[in-house]
């Protein structure tokens, strides 16, 4: 899908040409999240994944003070020393991220910056001052499930990111812009609403004057259901965005991460060989220090080498996963938003209003709060509460609201965590793809990511 | 079950009334609403201030809702930084200086929080630090002694 209209090249920056690239060669592009508050480790940490045995794209991830805007607090932070768990952008001097972004820059490998941000001016400001070519977000996906902003302020703040960063042509270079919206909360949120929202994202970004974007999807609790999602979102990409450059981004697992290194290692095994069945052209990976803090330079890019592993020796499906629905009802809620207005942020903003979106177990005020998901006993994800969406409620659970309790809660959010901690190795795994343990397990616990 | 609706605060039923809420640059939820369903259950009535809540806001919505207990809940490994200033604007309202505050999750970048970085908490004003690690069954435990407290300041 990355080119169209009778073979015309679309314009791509170096993030999407590279991603489109290595595609076309059939291999799995990874990446991971990581970011430091200290330039040189940042620095460091760009070089090492530009290094690693993999096909790879490298990431900066802001720290979570510049996501809301509390600039004060990192000047403090950066005085006093204080860790940051990420790269204060609109902190440090563009001389100093031009610096950093070389490391990668010079093994020709593209850098995107991750931040979660609702209003972010000033880190769209701070990319064009330094030339990053691509960034990730999106008006409801950083904004509902990750603040307290108005999603009113959040779409008009979005709209006007996205036509700066539409100036980034001035100096030759296509922007790219990645949707958040096939996360969400990361858990318990079926995946039509999460393809429904990440393509409704990427119809804004091309109303706002993007050309070049990636559509996401995180990986959930079953699959063969995610397998299925992964082929929906295409077919929707298909019918939707033709005219736009774009692929396909799988995040690994979002949610309760596993506590063993093994169960961790599987959980990214089996996200590298959805990647690859489900023609995803981009894996976010995670590694088996998650659960436990911000993993290392070291963590990362061992994380990176296992998937690309898996992945060189895994093929895409065969034929298309069995349908159970999710496309219909992800188009169907596509089409109940954009007949709410022919301006989607507008559109998008009275959806939610009425509840025609509704993501689960979000506490966003905006966010009308009345669905829940929860996980079937064949371990997928379906909706018990469908509040005003149009959407199909499980009759397997007796079209009754299952009231969720703390252990309810606590054993859904932790059900990947557990059946991957617990589960024994896979059986006729090829040997050749599976890391030693060893390799993360006695890797000293670094103290602070920021010396 | 009031978890879908955090702003209107659930009728009382007994119980204490809780403000629940996180430190200014935390963005995670699951954390709170684990929590609310948990205090609940425990037969408080909870308002839950969601993602990212400003010191300021915290601090103007312990003064509205008079709360018998305040809980800082924060995994994003800023909790020991933001909680100290949060602590401090908090403990600077004399309507504030008795309320109960305690704090809990991932509260260090690096994982746990250092002994000094417990004492420093404590200096800053809480009740109660409940670091990385600490379980559910010490917190109810806590909920438990606090309701003895105020079991006995009543009588």
């Amino acid at each position: 899908m990355s080119e169209r209209s009778g073979g015309v090249s679309l314009p791509r920056g170096p993030f999407a040409a590279a991603v489109a690239a290595a595609q076309a060669r059939g291999e799995l592009v990874v990446q991971p999240r990581m970011g430091f508050g200290d330039p040189a480790t940042m620095r460091a940490g760009l070089d090492a994944v530009a290094r690693a045995r993999a096909v790879t794209v490298a990431t900066v991830t802001l720290d979570s003070y510049t996501r809301v805007g509390d600039h004060a607090a990192v000047r403090r932070a950066l005085a006093d020393g204080s860790p940051l768990n990420g790269y204060p952008i609109v902190a440090h001097p563009p001389e100093v991220t031009r610096w950093v972004l070389a490391a990668a820059g010079r093994h020709d490998v593209p850098v995107q910056v991750r931040h979660g941000s609702a209003r972010p001016e000033q880190i769209f400001a701070a990319l064009l001052r330094t030339g990053v070519d691509a960034t990730e977000g999106g008006p409801v996906s950083y904004c509902l499930p990750y603040s307290r902003v108005p999603l009113r302020d959040a779409v008009d703040s979005w709209a006007r990111c996205c036509a700066g960063y539409t100036r980034l042509r001035d100096l030759g270079v296509e922007p790219h812009l990645e949707s958040f919206g096939g996360c969400l909360l990361g858990q318990l949120c079926p995946p039509s609403l999460l393809l429904a929202v990440t393509v409704l994202e990427g119809m804004f970004f091309r109303q706002h004057g993007l050309r070049s974007v990636s559509l996401s999807y995180a990986q959930q609790t079953s699959p063969e259901q995610d397998e299925e999602a992964l082929a929906a979102l295409r077919r929707l990409i298909d019918e939707w965005l033709p005219d736009l450059d774009s692929h396909v981004v799988l995040y690994t697992y979002m949610g309760v991460y596993p506590r063993t290194t093994e169960g961790a290692l599987r959980l990214l095994g089996t996200a590298a060989r959805l990647a690859v069945r489900g023609a995803a052209a981009r894996l976010i990976v995670k590694t088996p220090a998650e659960a436990h803090r911000i993993p290392t330079i070291e963590e990362n890019v061992a994380a990176l080498e296992h998937a690309a592993r898996v992945a060189a020796a895994e093929r895409p499906a065969p034929a298309e996963a069995p349908d159970t629905g999710i496309y219909a009802e992800a188009r169907t809620l596509i089409e109940a938003v954009l007949e709410l207005s022919e301006d989607v942020g507008v559109a998008l903003r009275r959806a939610f209003q009425r509840g025609y979106l509704d993501i689960p177990y979000c506490l966003h005020p905006d966010n009308a709060g009345q669905a829940r998901g929860y996980i079937t006993d064949r371990g997928r994800l379906a909706w018990s509460r469908a509040g005003r969406m149009p959407v199909t409620v499980d009759r397997s659970a007796g079209g009754r609201p299952v009231e969720m309790t703390s252990d309810g809660l606590l054993a859904a959010l932790s059900y990947v965590a557990s059946r991957y901690d617990t589960a024994a190795p896979e059986v006729g795994t090829r040997p050749v793809v599976e890391l030693p343990a060893t390799e993360f397990a006695h890797r000293p616990a670094q103290g602070s990511p920021v010396p | 079950m009031t978890v879908l609706a955090p702003v209107h605060p659930a009728p009382t039923g007994g119980g204490r009334t809780v403000l629940l809420g996180t430190v200014s640059s935390d963005a995670h939820t699951w954390n709170l609403v684990y929590l609310q369903l948990l205090l609940e259950e425990a037969g408080h009535r909870v308002i839950n201030l969601g993602a990212c809540v400003p010191e300021e806001l915290f601090a103007a919505e312990c003064r509205r809702n008079n709360p018998d207990l305040v809980v800082v809940s924060s995994v994003n490994g800023h909790g020991g930084t933001d909680g100290k200033r949060l602590a401090a604007v908090l403990r600077a309202d004399p309507a504030l200086a008795d309320v109960p505050i305690v704090i809990g999750g991932k509260l260090g970048v690096d994982g746990s929080l250092t002994g000094a970085q417990v004492a420093e908490l404590f200096a800053a004003g809480y009740t109660a630090v409940f670091d990385d690690g600490a379980d559910r069954d010490r917190f109810l435990e806590y909920l438990g002694r606090l309701e003895l407290v105020a079991a006995d300041r009543s009588g």
